[in-house]
């Protein structure tokens, strides 16, 4: 297991990009999330870690606005989320990248044309060549030129959830939001995504925030660390530091990570 | 977009009475959103065009099979009792009244109702549970305009298309009939089969149709926009998309049948 090996790109501890205050969220008599608080700073990658049904989705889709929290503020960019107006959201939505879970691909679509999609919906100065050029890019960055005309019911797992985070990076995000990338592969598999969301954070210089229940994915594209604890974080920091407590349910996330 | 009513946690009447009403509270918000929406930039005509082909393609040969076999069969059904009282040559008129007032549009909107409206309840409700709903949403498409309001556009165009397709392959399959019959020309038979027909039934005809339309298009993407519940609730979506469509397109017929009578009467 390698550490995250290079830290070439510049974290800037002055700059938030996103800042979480006190957020609550509920479904019914569900109490989710119960006084989150985080901030990331520009380029940097934070992971959070949690157990299943933590609320780690949960909390994320609050930051697209795709769900909104019952109290609390969560500032992205420099704006307030839950008091955008639709058209501003979406302005937003743009500079904000999101990988889903279980990828989301369109399956009507080809993979090229999930990729063109949200460049033929936004940019629509862009003439068919530059399109097909940015297609080429990411396509490339994710390692998957060959799959262009392929449908994504044709493709594994793994390379659905290399699309997903293509068609997120085709629009330059400055803020990368990836839920489980590494979840349900194999260690190769998840060790080239992570190595992919290292290459994102230096190619783009973007701040990503990182679910997943993968230590290995952790260590290897962990900057900070975040652990989601009956819907609070309990600690924040690096890795060593976070798992260096005696608290006893990150001791036991740990050992069931290394140890089974 | 938050527009869907959560359920309260206590019942106001009983846990079925008050479900429904917020059900049709829901229904209520989605269709006021829709003309909301319907009618502001960006249109996405090329997914309106699509989609029309779409529902033409997948409908076609069972309307034409249909509307054909009714117009045959209707034909050979009612010749003897008009030959009873010598009214053969009646035949037409009574064909297009029929037809044309009646089981033109309502076949159609039934075979539509099964298949469009429950192939549209399952794709949108197959797009909601595995998130490429949210996933548009997050791309800064409004997916109740490019998804919803696109294809309830061209269920509106399409179905009085596909109405009057039907009505004009079941006269010709009436023609056939009385052709085999009498040596009538088909010039003839249509002419007496269109003296029958006023302005006023053309066009309650086609108003019926995008009627038609409309609750179809619109009650199978309310059920797959908010399908739940995974792979079950796509089929529960699609399944009662089609149930309740072909409910109301009945209640409608009756409905408008009775307001056409009332504008003839006046
Ligand atoms: N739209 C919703 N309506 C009702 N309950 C929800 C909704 N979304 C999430 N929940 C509930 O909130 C809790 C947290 O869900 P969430 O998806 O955030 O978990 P998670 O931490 O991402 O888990 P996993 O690691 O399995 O993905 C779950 O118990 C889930 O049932
Ligand atoms: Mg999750």
């Amino acid at each position: 297991m390698t550490e995250k090996h290079y830290i070439q790109h510049t974290i800037n501890k002055e700059e938030k990009v996103i800042s979480i205050r006190e957020v609550y969220k509920s479904f019914g008599d569900l109490h989710v999330l119960r006084g989150v608080n985080l901030d990331v700073y520009k380029g940097e990658n934070i992971v959070v870690l949690g157990r299943s049904g933590t609320g780690k989705s949960v909390l994320i889709k609050l930051l697209v606005g795709l769900l909104k929290q019952d109290r609390g503020t969560i500032n992205v960019l420099g704006q307030e989320v839950s008091q955008l107006k639709a058209k501003e959201l979406d302005a937003l939505r743009l500079r904000v990248g999101f990988s889903f879970q279980n990828s989301a691909l369109y399956d009507s679509m080809n993979i090229r044309q999930n990729l063109e999609f949200p460049l033929v919906m936004n940019r629509k100065q862009l003439t068919p060549k530059e399109i097909g050029l940015l297609v080429d890019e990411v396509l490339d960055a994710v390692g998957l030129k060959d799959k262009k005309e392929q449908l994504p019911s044709d493709l594994s797992g793994g390379q659905r959830k290399r699309i997903g985070i293509a068609r997120t990076l085709i629009l330059k995000p400055e803020i990368m939001l990836y839920d489980e990338p590494t979840s349900g592969l194999d260690p190769i598999t998840s060790a080239e995504i992570n190595e992919l969301i290292n290459e994102v954070q230096e190619r783009y210089n973007t701040s990503s925030i990182i679910i997943t229940h993968d230590l290995t994915c952790a260590k290897e594209t962990a900057d900070r660390v975040a652990m989601l604890l009956d819907g609070m974080f309990v600690s924040v920091g690096s890795f060593e530091e976070v798992f260096a407590t005696q608290e006893e349910r990150i001791q036991s996330f740990y050992n069931y990570n290394f140890t089974k | 977009m938050f527009f869907t009513r959560s359920r309260p946690k206590r019942y106001i009447f009983s846990k079925g009475i008050d479900d429904t009403l917020i059900g049709v509270y829901n229904a209520y918000l989605f269709v006021a959103r829709f003309f909301k929406e319907a009618f502001t930039k960006p249109f996405h005509f090329r997914v309106v065009v699509d989609q029309c082909f779409e529902i033409g393609l997948r409908s076609l040969t069972l309307i034409t099979l249909t509307g054909f076999v009714t117009g045959v069969v209707f034909t050979k059904q009612s010749r003897p009792s008009l030959e009873v009282f010598g009214a053969a040559s009646w035949l037409p008129s009574l064909i297009s009244i029929a037809l044309v007032r009646a089981l033109g549009s309502l076949v159609t909107a039934l075979i539509c109702a099964g298949k469009v409206g429950s192939s549209i309840g399952a794709e949108l409700g197959s797009m909601r549970v595995t998130e490429q709903i949210d996933a548009m949403e997050v791309s800064a498409v409004n997916p109740f305009k490019y998804l919803v309001v696109t294809r309830v556009w061209a269920t509106v165009i399409a179905v009085p298309i596909l109405s009057l397709y039907c009505t004009t392959v079941g006269l010709l399959g009436s023609y056939l009939n009385v052709h085999t019959h009498e040596d009538t020309s088909f010039i003839s038979f249509m002419e007496s089969a269109f003296e029958a027909i006023s302005f006023i039934d053309l066009f309650t005809a086609v108003a019926k149709s995008v009627v038609f339309g409309f609750t179809i298009g619109m009650i199978g993407t309310y059920k797959g926009f908010n399908a739940s519940q995974g792979t079950r609730g796509v089929g529960r979506a699609a399944n009662q998309a089609v149930v309740l469509s072909m409910f109301l397109i009945f209640i409608e017929e009756i409905v408008i049948v009775q307001i056409s009578n009332w504008i003839k009467f006046f």
